[in-house]
């Protein structure tokens, strides 16, 4: 058990439509109790998941977007979110929340969780994963 | 009386706005819910196909899943939305409802 392996959460679905961006949330935050070196990944629609301002009072269902900006306190500090779907959709990293870990080494920092990268270097960084998860 | 379209899916993963837009005839009207509202947003892969459809057809997103989904602003121009009573009082004006699921 003590071997820490790469894993990566991928996200492609839009929230609220299914049920999988939730369950991915339920996964990562269980899964982060076991000391991993973890990264999470939105492209497609999954960059949906992290635009900020959602509202779900009206449609009767719980508004879950408020719990990625929790990630940071469980150790997950590494966000990719894809460049090209982004673009795709009209978004920026403007429409996104501001997701942020503290470096305990400086401090108690504030850091951006949020890396954007292209298609090609997510491709690449999915490879270097021990474990993929894909939701 | 026209007919009502309703379109439920991220045009993104599914190509159920495109065929409805290709089918909706003119006159009618085609109302985003759920998914679907994204479609409604200026900027993305999809805005110009819905801006040449609506040069025949009118477009209405459901307001609450814009808010849900954080995305109720840069919409297309034109693009008009509705609560619950607006969506029901669509269906009950239209001669009939297809869901593109």
């Amino acid at each position: 058990m003590s071997e820490i392996k790469k894993f990566m959460y991928v996200n492609r679905k839009a929230p609220y439509g299914t049920i999988y961006a939730w369950e991915s949330l339920e996964v990562v935050l269980i899964g982060a109790a076991f000391d991993q070196d973890v990264a999470l990944s939105f492209l497609d629609d999954g960059v949906y998941q992290l635009v900020k301002n959602q509202s779900t009072e009206q449609i009767g269902m719980k508004n879950f977007s408020p719990t990625y900006r929790t990630l940071g306190d469980y150790d997950i500090k590494t966000i990719y979110v894809e460049k090209e779907s982004l673009e795709e959709r009209g978004l920026s990293i403007d429409d996104l929340q501001h997701l942020i870990w503290e470096d305990e080494d400086e401090d108690w920092a504030e850091k951006d969780s949020i890396s954007v990268v292209s298609r090609e270097e997510l491709g690449k960084l999915m490879e270097q994963q021990d474990v993929v998860l894909s939701f | 009386m026209s007919m009502l379209h309703t379109v439920n899916k991220s045009p993104f993963n599914h190509d159920s706005l495109s065929s409805c837009l290709k089918c909706a005839q003119a006159g009618s009207t085609v109302l985003l819910i759920e998914d679907g509202v994204y479609a409604a947003r200026e900027g993305t892969k999809f805005s110009n196909e819905v801006k040449d459809a609506m040069k025949n057809i009118k477009v209405v997103a459901l307001a609450p899943d814009l808010d849900a989904r954080g995305v109720n602003n840069n919409l297309i121009d034109g693009v008009e939305q509705v609560d619950y009573a607006g969506f029901v009082s669509l269906a009950a004006e239209s001669h009939s409802v297809q869901s593109w699921l």
